[in-house]
């Protein structure tokens, strides 16, 4: 007997819909590791570049209440949004927290890691981790290293202020020259991140982590 | 359909590098060859990724054309390209964070992509498995060959740099346009007219049209 013409049509989509689903399945288990393993790695770099000095990583998550250690998986890879990072040195000592924080840019939201320093009360580094601002313009926010560094030692009280030039005080830091909006929205993103994340912060210095330092490898 | 002459498989490959061009020649797949053509790098990896899709597909679709049902072929066709879409993807973030990163959703937008869709029903449905590929791998290394071409022009003029090394030192003033979208508008333009005026050159020598002969085939 001959088959129904409609279940032919629904078998071969059927058919082909499940040899996709176990290609797509295989490949995913084989890479899913690896990319896992790329992004903790490319956030640890930015946590060891923002916080000079500090060469372990520890998740901390905020449950609402209160800052707890992310447990389980050796720092790096927490869920976003809630979680920050404690650096710790090479003696296990704390160094400061990496706080990631977004917000609009000129064109696109900028979304960057800043390392604070709760005994200095001062922001120790800044790295922009993602952000579509003009190429040649707005991209110095990345590119320009006189405007990356005025992040490496930046009070945050009353709280972080962008100026034209020349600005001395310890919580200013200089515009890029034609690149105004883009430099004041990575003060915008800071002072944002301070004002959800400072109240947050235990009292009490973190202790390293019990895990061992999670190495990256070279 | 008859067996074809390896010299006919060679022919469906080299059609698609420069006579029939995908992107100069037949103006397909645009969108990607627009948005993600900043960089040399960033299109030789566009590029690598939709031959990859390119190819597979060719090789799946003309294997199977006896078995799919006329009905639902575009359909299958589309959960073909969308599985090697979907692996190219994970492969890119996998072994290439940072190019993956820079090419963003344009990765799973080559499931959309005409060109593809394209190749499958006018070629790879109608021809032996070997011709596919053949085909595929002509357009796909066409493809490629554009985006580069593209990208570079871009990187070269807006950068002053190709392949990420920097071509003029600090004294060359980027135009900085030609990496903003607007730019990749212009190039393509300046090069769709350079490949016509090729092409209209070389009907004047030859005394008669040239361009009926080559799509008899593909149609």
């Amino acid at each position: 007997m001959k088959i129904p013409q409609s279940v032919s049509l629904v078998g071969t989509l059927t058919l082909a819909g499940l040899l996709s689903g176990l290609v797509i399945v295989g490949v995913h288990r084989w890479t899913e590791p690896i990319i896992r393993e790329n992004k903790a790695r490319a956030l640890q770099e930015s946590v060891f570049e923002v916080l000079p000095g500090s060469e372990a990583v520890e998740a901390w998550v905020w449950s609402g209440e209160e800052l707890d250690p992310a447990a389980g998986d050796g720092g790096a890879g927490g869920s976003e949004g809630d979680a920050i990072y404690a650096g710790f040195g090479a003696g296990g000592e704390f160094v400061g927290w990496a706080i990631p924080a977004a917000g609009a840019g000129y064109q696109d939201t900028i979304r960057l890691l800043y390392g604070y320093d709760p005994q200095r009360r001062q922001v120790v580094g800044m790295r922009v981790l993602e952000s579509r601002e003009t190429p040649g313009l707005g991209d110095r926010i990345i590119k320009d290293l006189s405007f990356v560094s005025e992040f490496e030692a930046l009070a945050i009280e009353p709280r972080v202020v962008l100026v034209k030039e020349g600005g001395d005080a310890p919580n200013e830091v200089d515009a890029i020259t034609g690149a105004t909006i883009s430099s004041q929205a990575v003060v915008d993103v800071i002072n944002s991140g301070n004002e959800v994340w400072l109240q947050r912060l235990p009292e009490t210095t973190p202790a390293a982590p019990s895990q061992p330092p999670t190495e990256v490898s070279p | 359909m008859s067996a074809k002459t390896p010299e006919s498989a060679y022919a469906e490959l080299v059609k698609g590098l420069w006579e029939e061009n995908p992107v100069f020649i037949q103006v397909l797949g645009m969108c990607p060859a627009l948005a993600v053509t900043n960089t040399a790098v960033n299109g030789l990896a566009m590029g690598g990724a939709t031959l990859f899709v390119m190819v597979m597909s060719s090789l799946m679709i003309s294997s199977l054309r006896k078995v799919i049902p006329r009905q639902v072929r575009i359909s299958t066709y589309i959960v073909v390209i969308a599985t090697f879409v979907t692996v190219a993807d994970m492969l890119l973030e996998a072994f290439t964070p940072l190019i993956h990163k820079e090419l963003g959703a344009f990765i799973s937008l080559i499931v959309v992509n005409c060109l593809i869709l394209g190749r499958q029903e006018a070629f790879a449905s109608k021809n032996t498995p070997r011709m596919a590929v053949a085909d595929g791998l002509g357009m796909g290394i066409g493809f490629t060959f554009a985006l580069v071409l593209l990208g570079g022009a871009r990187e070269v003029l807006g950068k002053g740099a190709l392949f990420g090394v920097s071509l003029f030192g600090d004294a060359f003033e980027p135009w900085i346009i030609m990496i903003l979208p607007p730019g990749g508008f212009l190039m393509l333009g300046f090069l769709l007219l350079l490949f016509a005026s090729v092409k209209e050159a070389k009907e004047n020598l030859n005394g008669s049209p040239a361009a009926d002969t080559s799509d008899e085939r593909a149609a």
